[in-house]
Parts: structure tokens; C-alpha cells; sequence
């Protein structure tokens, strides 16, 4: 499904991705682990085509679709989602309403007339049910007065409604309480088949315990320095990353 | 015996734009070729309409102030009230106080009257200037729609001159009175004598004496007691002729107890030089009457060099006696230069005053706008939402009074302002005066400023909303709670407005 190769990507002059190989099939959840400033977030902010940071060399495709040159909304068409770290506030865009604008923008790039509302309106109550969304809080503003716990939440909410063929999960634990992990660790498992890919970027290993990755890989200064199962990340919690700064120096 | 013209003649022009715009998203433009389009397509009501039009040579001095009043047939008392305006405003300076740069319009250099030629009376649409009609429907006003219209009587100005006005029948029934204000000076003396610069004086500032004293045409309405108007009431005011001021005059009175929603839509040509308009508004909310006044103004803004675009210097003002209330809502796109302030005299006990703006600048464009709430009676209560958006070079400022006098017991102001910003090179501005002369007034004032930062758009763009979408979303979320209070069909033609406005400018 996704296929990243010999991926090179800096801001400005600093070069940020030095190389990076990764396949994930459908069904897969891979994890990318890292200590800090390694490099996670920037991946994740390239596949999705943001334009603060310039690709030098390689390649990502989604299904085959070389994504390089689409615009972030082109990929987002294509099946790409990437659940923020930090979910912006939109004020007076109530979730229903972004919700609705996302899913009609997406169809219109495929031809498709916009969903109708009932359609719309029972897609929205089927998801948020399964995700155990209280209905009320689909009529804030996007984002607005949050707690950390909601935007996460409100970010597997926009994942659920979009289907998308490929989800990148970028530090969807941090600033969450156990309670909050689980409730948002739960709604993913929810969404995970065998036709759809997740990529988990996590700093702690406590979030693989709720989604639990068939692959697990290590990033530091740019690279893939380790790959290896759910095993990986034990390891690494227990030995911190020193371990593999040491063995990289 | 009247021409019927769509109120929605300006949505259906921006409708034009808006499809042509869904168009180029269909077709997947590149970055260069969307610049390209926006320069080239600017400002699609710039089409100017090749009547014959009887315009009075250029200047003022009391003979031009004499031959106005005399070529609309006025009454002796008329022409004597011009004449004492136009004395005032001799003894007037421009105002500089505001935060707005501009070269002074040549006061001298003005024709201050232009009527199309042909007398403004048809029997039928086969007698009305062909040429007129192809402007409405450049306007997107089609005739089969016109013909099927319902709900909404619409009074054109174009150039000064009142064409056509429709619904009389329909509104006399009531009671309604619905005309140019030179057909109101005419067939109502005494209601048009008796209320004429008596919220707006002459002297009020040196634009409404000019106005007062050189008026061209405008609407007028009278409600009668106790009579909730059917419908929405609504004028459409375009400045065609090169060279000519547009000096409109409105006067709307509700008598006690009655009620009316008021919308007021305004293009212009576009030209190199400015063009100067500088109305005056009178709203007179007699007691326990209400009037809604509605405006979404898309004056011409300028070129993206900011070269010509309308000055709009405008007095609006309305007076609110015992448990009356004023609303003013606007949406202003367009203009060069505004100068603008709904304002409400609160002077009836339990009168309610309120102003919800949206004031959107983009290039060169200046706006200073806000509004001035006067409390003179007891529990009087005024509301003030204002939205300011700024793109491109463009300033924005608000600028509002709140004025508490000493009998004004219980008095209660909430004001809200919030700016928006887009880029770098735009500025917002506020400028809040708060004058309170009785211990029980409560005042509250919130004021915030934000950007419309990339971090934003990038979040729209991985849901799949490209960027102008994504803009268009953020603007509708920002100015939502002034949108809500326009009635509907205005609404949708705001937001559009608003998307059409700020195009290209982000990114």
C-alpha cells in the first residue's frame, strides 16, 4: 500500500530524512518509534505533502500512485490521513460542518455529487456511536476550547468518517491521560481491516499497548535504524533510546 | 406601470463568478494560472452602461445646489433646506480624524447630478431602455425571473435617478408607503418635511451636508401603526457615469409599533479615477417599532494597485424611541475608502440599539467603520459584534462610541470586536471611546485578533479542502454570528461575497 524509497527530505539547508525505506501492506500497523528530533513528525508531515519541507530525492507511493508530485488535498483524495499532534482550532466551524466540507471536497475530486444529508447525517451518528462521541460535542467549534483528550478523539472521529486507505497516527498519545489513551486507542482498533494501513509515531511504548503494530521500526537522525516486531518496542522501553544512539555513533 | 427586478441581482452575478470558480477547481489550475485569473477577473460588475444621461456640468455653487432641486420639481421648502446645507457645508472642513490616507476628492471637479435620460415611468419592460436592461442583465437579473418574483419590492438608484420601484400594489394595501424619496418630497410632504434631518442634520458633518444639499434621489418608507411589512423591503444602488458623485438619501420611518426588515446592495463600474458616494441614512423607529437594516456593499475597491475604487463616506443613523429597535447589519467588501458609522440614538426608555458588521479589506483597500451607541433613556441596551478581515495592504479599522448619559439608568452595552488577519502586510485596528455619565451603566467589551495561519490551511488541505475553500470556511466560521443575522437569501450572498473578496489571498 504505501511505499516510501531512499526518501531524502530537508527544511531550509538542514536535511531532516536522510534515506528512508519503508513498505506497509493493507492490514498492517506499523509503528515508528524515536527519540526526539529524529525525524518522526517530519515524515509524517511529507507524506501528507506539506510544503514547509523540500523532498531532494526518492519516492512515496500510495496503491502505486506516485505521491510526490499531488498537493497535500490531492493526497488527502487519495486515501491519505494524518491525525495531527496538534489538531488547529477552526472557530465557528462546528465539527459537523468541517466533517461535511471534508467529506463533500473529497468527492467532488472524484466526480461524485455531494453526500446527501440524510446519508451524511446517519454516517455521522453510526460513527460517533461507535466511537462513543457524544453527539453534542459535534456541534463545537472545530478544535475550540478542546481538551487534549477530545482532539485526539475529534481527529479518529474525522478518520472514521473519511475512510481513508491510510492513516498516520502522529503522537496521538501525547498529552492524554490512561483513560483518554484508551478510549482513542479503542476507536482505532475499531477502524483497522484488512483493507486499510495505520502508521503509529510514538515517542513511549505505552500506546502499543492499545494498538498493538506488526511492525515496529526505529528512527533515529534521519534514518531506519531498526526494524523488528511488537518485541522491539519492549526492549526499547526498557533500554532507552541510548542503545541505539550508542550503537549509531 | 413598474419595472420588477430580482432582489438578487447581485447574487446572481456573483453566482456567475462562483461557478466560473468551481470551474477552475474542476480543472485543476496551476498556482500561476489562478494568479493570473484573479488579476485579469478583479472586479466583474466593472461594465459600464452607455445610456444617455442628462448630467450637470461639474462644480458646485448654489446655481448647480438650485438647478438639482429645480430639475426634480421640488417644492419651494426643499430647495430652501438644500440651499441652507449647502451654506453649512461652505463653512465645513473634511474630517481627518479618521485612520484612513487618501487624496481629497475635488469637491469642484464633481457633476453632481445624472439622470438617464429617458423619464424613469414605464407602462411596460418593451419601454424601458434597452440599454438598462442589458445592464440588469449583465447584473444577472433575468425578465422570466423577475416576472415569477415574490416576497421582496425592490427601488433601483442607478446614477441618482430612482428607475423603478415594484410591489406598490402590494404594499398600499397595508398602508406601506415604498418610493424615491423625490417621489416621497412630492406626494408625502409632510411625513418627508417632518423627518428629513432630523436624526442626520445638515450640519451633522461636512459629508451629510453635502448630501443634504445635493442629493440626487434614495428610497423612502413609511410603515404605518401596528403593520409588520410583508416583506422584505430592499434597494440596489449602482454608480454608473463617469465623473459623478452618488449622493443617495434614505429615509425610513416606523411608526409605532410597526415593523420592517430594510436591505440595501451597492456595485459600482470600475474606473481609474475615484468616485466619490456619500450617502445619508435615516431610520426613525417611532415606539415599540422595529427596523432591521440590512447592507451588503461591493462598492468598486480599486485596482490591485489601489488605483480608483469609490470613497464611501456615508452617515447612517438611526433614532429609537420608547421600547424601539434599530438593528444594523453589513457586509462590506468593496469601496477604496470607507467612512462609516450605524449608529443608534437610544432615546426612548427600554429602546434597543444593535450593529453586527463584517468589514473585509484586501489589497489597498481602507476601511474605518464602526459604530456609535447613544444611551439617553433608561434600561436601554445596545449590542455590537464587528468582524474585521484584512488581507493583502489593506487596513481595517473599528472605530465605536458608547455613550451613557446622565438619565440613562440601567444602561447595558456588550461590544465584541475581533480582527482577522491574512499575510503580512495588512493591519486591524481598534479604536473603542466609552463615555459613561451614569454609575449604572454596565460596559463590557471583548476584542481579540487573529491570523489565518498555515498551520490552519495545511489542517483543510489533508482533509481534502483546497485553499480558497479552506480560506472561505475559516472567513464563514470567523463572521458567523453577523452572517446569522442577515435575512437568508442575503446571507448566502455574503458568503459569497466574502469568498469572492479574498481570493488569492492567502498563498
Amino acid at each position: 500500500m504505501l511505499k516510501i524509497e531512499n526518501l531524502h527530505a530537508r527544511v531550509e539547508e538542514k536535511e531532516i530524512l536522510k534515506g528512508i525505506n519503508l513498505e506497509v501492506k493493507p492490514g498492517e500497523v506499523h509503528a515508528i518509534m524515536g527519540p526526539n528530533g529524529s525525524g518522526k513528525s517530519t515524515l509524517a508531515s511529507v507524506i501528507a505533502g506539506r510544503e514547509d519541507f523540500e523532498v531532494t530525492e526518492g519516492s512515496i507511493s500510495l496503491s502505486g500512485e506516485d505521491l510526490g508530485a499531488l498537493d497535500p488535498e490531492e493526497r488527502a483524495h487519495a486515501g491519505v490521513f494524518l491525525s495531527f499532534q496538534y489538531p488547529v482550532e477552526i472557530p465557528g466551524v462546528t465539527v459537523t460542518n468541517f466533517i461535511k466540507a471534508a467529506i463533500n471536497e473529497s468527492r467532488k475530486a472524484k466526480g461524485l455529487e455531494d453526500m446527501p444529508a440524510n446519508e451524511m447525517l446517519s454516517k455521522i451518528r453510526e460513527k460517533s456511536s461507535l466511537l462513543e462521541i457524544d453527539r453534542k460535542f459535534l456541534s463545537r467549534s472545530l478544535n475550540e476550547g478542546f481538551s487534549g483528550g477530545e482532539k485526539k478523539r475529534n481527529e479518529i472521529f474525522q478518520m472514521a468518517m473519511l475512510e481513508p486507505k491510510l492513516a498516520i497516527l502522529d503522537e496521538t498519545d501525547s498529552g492524554l491521560d490512561i483513560d483518554a489513551l484508551r478510549i482513542v486507542a479503542n476507536g482505532v482498533n475499531k477502524l483497522r481491516n484488512k483493507d486499510n494501513a495505520i502508521v503509529v509515531i510514538t515517542h513511549y511504548q505505552r500506546l502499543l499497548d492499545y494498538i498493538v503494530p506488526d511492525h515496529v521500526h526505529v528512527l533515529y537522525n534521519g534514518r531506519i535504524v531498526k526494524s523488528g516486531t511488537k518485541e522491539l518496542a519492549f526492549e526499547l522501553e526498557e533500554k532507552g533510546y541510548d542503545w541505539i544512539k550508542a550503537e549509531n555513533e | 406601470m413598474c419595472l420588477t427586478i430580482q432582489t438578487r441581482n447581485v447574487l446572481a452575478d456573483v453566482e456567475k463568478v462562483f461557478h466560473s470558480n468551481q470551474l477552475r477547481e474542476t480543472m485543476a489550475y496551476t498556482e500561476e494560472e489562478l494568479k493570473k485569473e484573479l488579476e485579469t477577473k478583479e472586479y466583474e460588475y466593472g461594465f459600464y452602461t452607455d445610456i444617455e444621461s442628462d448630467t450637470l456640468p461639474k462644480g458646485l455653487n448654489e446655481d448647480i445646489v438650485r438647478a438639482i432641486s429645480q430639475k426634480k420639481e421640488e417644492p419651494e421648502w426643499m430647495t430652501t433646506w438644500r440651499l441652507e446645507a449647502f451654506a453649512q457645508w461652505k463653512k465645513m472642513e473634511e474630517p481627518e480624524w479618521a485612520n484612513v490616507h487618501y487624496e481629497k476628492p475635488n469637491f469642484q471637479d464633481i457633476s453632481y447630478y445624472s439622470a438617464p435620460n429617458k423619464k424613469p415611468k414605464y407602462d411596460s419592460l418593451d419601454e424601458v431602455d434597452p440599454e438598462l436592461l442589458d445592464t440588469f442583465k449583465k447584473l444577472g437579473i433575468s425578465i422570466d425571473e423577475q416576472k415569477k418574483l415574490a416576497g421582496v419590492a425592490v427601488d433601483i438608484v442607478m446614477d441618482s435617478v430612482s428607475v423603478a420601484t415594484t410591489f406598490k400594489k402590494t404594499l398600499a394595501e397595508k398602508g406601506i408607503i415604498f418610493c424615491s424619496i423625490s417621489e416621497a418630497i412630492k406626494e408625502h410632504p409632510e411625513l418627508v418635511k417632518k423627518y428629513i434631518g432630523s436624526v442626520v442634520p445638515a450640519k451633522d458633518n461636512f459629508y451629510a451636508a453635502l448630501n443634504s444639499a445635493v442629493f440626487s434621489d434614495g428610497s423612502f418608507c413609511y410603515i404605518p401603526k401596528g403593520v409588520r411589512c410583508p416583506m422584505e423591503l430592499s434597494t440596489y444602488f449602482r454608480i454608473n457615469q463617469a465623473g459623478t458623485g452618488q449622493f443617495e438619501r434614505t429615509l425610513v420611518i416606523a411608526d409605532q409599533g410597526s415593523y420592517v426588515s430594510y436591505l440595501e446592495g451597492c456595485t459600482a463600474p470600475s474606473r481609474d479615477e475615484n468616485q466619490l458616494h456619500a450617502a445619508v441614512v435615516e431610520l426613525i423607529a417611532l415606539d415599540d417599532a422595529e427596523i432591521k437594516y440590512s447592507t451588503v456593499q461591493n462598492w468598486f475597491p480599486g485596482n490591485k494597485e489601489g488605483k480608483g475604487g469609490v470613497f464611501n463616506f456615508v452617515t447612517k443613523r438611526g433614532l429609537c424611541e420608547r421600547s424601539a429597535k434599530i438593528s444594523w447589519t453589513q457586509v462590506e467588501t468593496g469601496s477604496a475608502v470607507t467612512w462609516k458609522y450605524p449608529s443608534c440614538i437610544l432615546k426612548g426608555d427600554h429602546s434597543v440599539g444593535e450593529f453586527y458588521s463584517i468589514a473585509v479589506t484586501n489589497n489597498f483597500q481602507q476601511a474605518d467603520t464602526g459604530t456609535k451607541m447613544v444611551h439617553l433613556g433608561k434600561n436601554t441596551k445596545s449590542t455590537i459584534i464587528s468582524k474585521g478581515i484584512s488581507a493583502g495592504k489593506s487596513q481595517n479599522s473599528y472605530r465605536g462610541l458608547v455613550q451613557i448619559g446622565p438619565r440613562a439608568e440601567n444602561a447595558r452595552n456588550f461590544s465584541q470586536c475581533d480582527s482577522l488577519l491574512m499575510g503580512n502586510e495588512c493591519g486591524a485596528h481598534t479604536f473603542p471611546y466609552i463615555e459613561a455619565k451614569n454609575k449604572s451603566a454596565q460596559i463590557e467589551h471583548e476584542a481579540t485578533t487573529s491570523k489565518i495561519g498555515e498551520d490552519q490551511i495545511f489542517y483543510c488541505n489533508q482533509r481534502g479542502i483546497e485553499t480558497e475553500k479552506a480560506i472561505a470556511l475559516i472567513v464563514n466560521g470567523f463572521s458567523k454570528e453577523v452572517l446569522n443575522k442577515l435575512p437568508m437569501e442575503f446571507a448566502v450572498e455574503a458568503q459569497k461575497l466574502l469568498e469572492i473578496s479574498l481570493e488569492g489571498s492567502v498563498g
